[in-house]
């Protein structure tokens, strides 16, 4: 499943990043496979989400959480 | 000795500006980066005798060259001999954190590291230990708290003792960087090389980390506590709109209009009297005194008035963007914004906007994209600023006695109601090709530091004083000299001076919009070269100079006044408000049209702005009034 399929409360782990503009600034800002993240919120009108990701909290685009394939865990 | 020269270095949100400002105090001087719009910030101050020069580096994520902010950083670190180059790490987000500092480990670079918001891991729970941070990574580290008195001697202290020299790489980070550069040469294509090295740089952090930092307890942080009420759920835009209305409140009613009347009242009356008194008993030239009273006291002092509305707009958004709370007005308004063409991270310099549009401008620096760039850029100064607000106020008060506080906020309403349509047309035409991105931080909620709000007020708010003292000095001096002079010299009456010629050229424009008097176009005119001098303009034409206020809080009095002279027969309540419309959308000030060519990046780009937005201003002024005839107004 993509990240833009989360809800808030869930757990994954990141299984790969598809190509984007965004992907190498992604990754600098410590969003790597095998990474944790946690889904936080989404703003009220549903995007962007928040993602706490290495003990910080991170707001992307869902369109964006499309790219990002990933694994419930815990 | 000589000058100890120090750089700091760090992510955004670590608390760098603050320690900045702790250490340099007001001793600072901000400038330009050659070349780029980019705030080059450096401090000076003295400790055991020791002059020391700090430079605060832009904060930065990475240092891979892909912004003009990383490309500073990377290029000032390499080029520069510095005595020390502090890495500020906020240590409850150490982990993102150290990205940077192997980054920096890695192109060689000595580093002192800074583990800042110390009391902030300890309140999430985490340890972090310091002397194993030093083991593994062979750097110097010491431990702050941000917002300390202690910690500023505790850093010059270092600064003061440590010597870099002793300093080596260790084994762990030297075994790291032989494996970056092994990717390097291998051979294999230059994204999937980048993308590798990445995650090289996150295992060695995902090591230190290991060793050196606890999770003793995790639970929700007070941030997220925060956020589940002012980023969540459908309270999250009331409360949005609550806080806006409140910043206004203070800006315009509660704290700085009161400031402004007792300024306005102070350079209106005891200060003019005083320096005409003292004109008269010096026996000065009737033209001279004539200068200096009606043109330049009239003219900057009109300026003056606005200063401590904007000042205080300024603070209240310094605040609020110092305590986290901007991030989170970027995260809940994107998909609004977005619908507009714009991003979310444009509210701030938006918000600006209805201050004064030179550092709204400047503050869309902060917008990922070019896009988000240009378009913020070219719809900001379609909103009310503080200069616009008096002219609206004064023909509100003149033509709708009754309705004159609506009539001042359709205006309001109208500019930003040009800017989206402005932004949807240009997203979807000049910039249809570019993309927008938005990757946004949520930094923990804080009490910001006093003195790095002050000081951010300052920086955004003195390019109003600097535009009262220079460009309104001069403009002030000239439309007195072209209303008072004709070819002949002095002119007898006002309507034979080069204004009156200059205005009755413009004012055929007008022709169609029920204001085309002399009057009119040269407040026209006067009003490119700066909003305020619209409606002293219109006063010293109208022959009702003295009397007429420039403060909003006044227009009600000015109104009076205006309506027994000929101004109040020279439009109908059609044709004014026609000219308000177009006074609210056309052409920017000289100033920001100046900042516009220097953040767009080109004559072209000013040029285009100044002849767009007369041609909207005319268009809809002229639909306006042709509609509101034929509706029989």
């Amino acid at each position: 499943m993509t990240l833009k399929e989360g809800k808030p409360g869930m757990n994954f782990t990141v299984l790969s990043i598809g190509d984007s503009e965004l992907k190498e600034r992604l990754m600098t800002m410590g969003l790597i496979p095998g990474t944790k993240i946690k889904v936080l919120r989404s703003a009220p009108l549903g995007d962007p989400m928040a993602i706490g990701i290495r003990s910080y909290n991170l707001a992307l685009r869902r369109e964006d959480a499309e790219k990002i394939e990933v694994q419930q865990a815990g | 000795m000589s000058t100890l020269a120090v750089a700091l270095t760090g992510n955004p949100n670590t608390g760098k500006s603050t320690i900045f400002n702790e250490l340099t105090g007001a001793r600072q001087k901000i400038g330009n980066w050659p070349g780029v719009t980019v705030d080059k910030k450096v401090g000076y101050t003295r400790y055991k005798d020791r002059a020391i020069s700090v430079v605060d580096l832009p904060g930065t994520y990475s240092i891979n060259a892909r912004s003009p902010e990383e490309k500073i950083v990377i290029d000032f670190l390499m080029h520069n001999k510095l005595d020390l180059v502090v890495d500020v790490v906020d240590s409850s987000n150490i982990e993102r954190n150290l990205f940077l500092t192997v980054q920096l480990l890695e192109k060689g670079i000595p580093l002192l590291i800074d583990l800042n918001m110390q009391d902030e891991a300890k309140k999430r729970g985490m340890k972090v230990d310091a002397k194993r941070i030093e083991e593994i990574i062979g750097m110097p580290v010491v431990e702050t708290v941000g917002r300390d008195s202690k910690s500023r001697e505790k850093l010059l202290d270092v600064f003061t003792t440590t010597v870099m020299e002793r300093y080596h790489i260790t084994d762990t980070i030297q075994e790291h960087i032989d494996n970056v550069e092994a990717l390097q040469k291998s051979g294999m294509p230059e994204y999937m090389v980048e993308e590798k090295v990445i995650a090289a740089r996150y295992a060695l952090i995902d090591r230190i980390m290991e060793q050196a930092v606890r999770f003793e307890h995790v639970g929700a942080t007070q941030s997220e506590k925060i956020d589940s009420v002012l980023a969540n759920g459908v309270l999250a835009l009331p409360i949005f709109l609550v806080m806006m209305y409140a910043v206004f409140q203070i800006t315009f009613e509660w704290i700085g209009q009161p400031i402004a009347d007792a300024l306005d009242e102070f350079i209106g009356g005891t200060f003019t009297d005083t320096v005409a008194e003292l004109l008269t008993s010096w026996e000065v030239a009737d033209w001279m005194q004539s200068l200096i009273l009606d043109g330049v006291i009239a003219g900057v002092g009109g300026v003056l008035t606005f200063v401590p509305l904007i000042f205080i707009l300024f603070f209240c958004l310094s605040f609020l963007d110092g305590t986290g709370y901007m991030a989170r007005v970027a995260f809940i308004m994107d998909p609004i914004m977005r619908r507009v063409g714009l991003t979310g991270k444009g509210v701030m310099p938006l918000m600006m906007g209805f201050g004064c549009a030179v550092p709204a401008i400047m503050g869309a620096r902060a917008l990922d994209s070019e896009k988000d760039r240009m378009t913020s850029i070219l719809v900001t100064p379609f909103l009310t600023c503080g200069a616009k607000l008096p002219i609206m106020a004064l023909f509100a008060a003149m033509f709708f006695p009754d309705n004159a506080a609506n009539v001042v906020f359709l205006m309001y309403v109208i500019g930003v109601v040009m800017a989206i349509v402005a932004a949807k047309l240009l997203g979807g035409t000049m910039f249809k090709d570019k993309g927008s991105t938005f990757l946004l931080e949520l930094p923990p909620y804080r009490i910001p530091a006093m003195k790095t709000v002050l000081l951010e007020t300052w920086d955004k708010g003195k390019g109003y004083l600097v535009k009262a003292g220079t460009i309104i000095f001069a403009m002030s001096v000239l439309i007195w000299f072209l209303s008072s002079y004709n070819m002949d010299g002095p002119a007898e009456e006002m309507s034979e001076s080069f204004l009156a010629s200059m205005g009755s050229a413009i004012s055929h424009l007008f022709v169609l919009h029920g204001f085309a008097t002399w009057e009119s176009g040269a407040a026209v005119l006067s009003g490119i070269l700066a909003k305020e001098t619209v409606v002293s303009t219109m006063g010293i034409l109208y022959g009702i100079d003295g009397e007429v206020s420039t403060e909003a809080e006044d227009a009600v009095e000015t109104a009076e006044i205006m309506l027994g002279s000929s101004m109040g027969t020279a439009f109908t309540t059609l044709s004014a408000f026609a000219f308000m419309i177009f006074s609210q959308l056309y052409t920017p000030c000289a100033t920001a049209l100046g900042t516009i060519k220097k953040e767009a990046g080109g004559w072209k780009w000013m040029g285009f702005s100044a002849l767009y937005m007369f041609g909207i201003a005319w268009l809809v002024s002229l639909v306006v009034y042709q509609v509101g005839r034929l509706l029989g107004f």
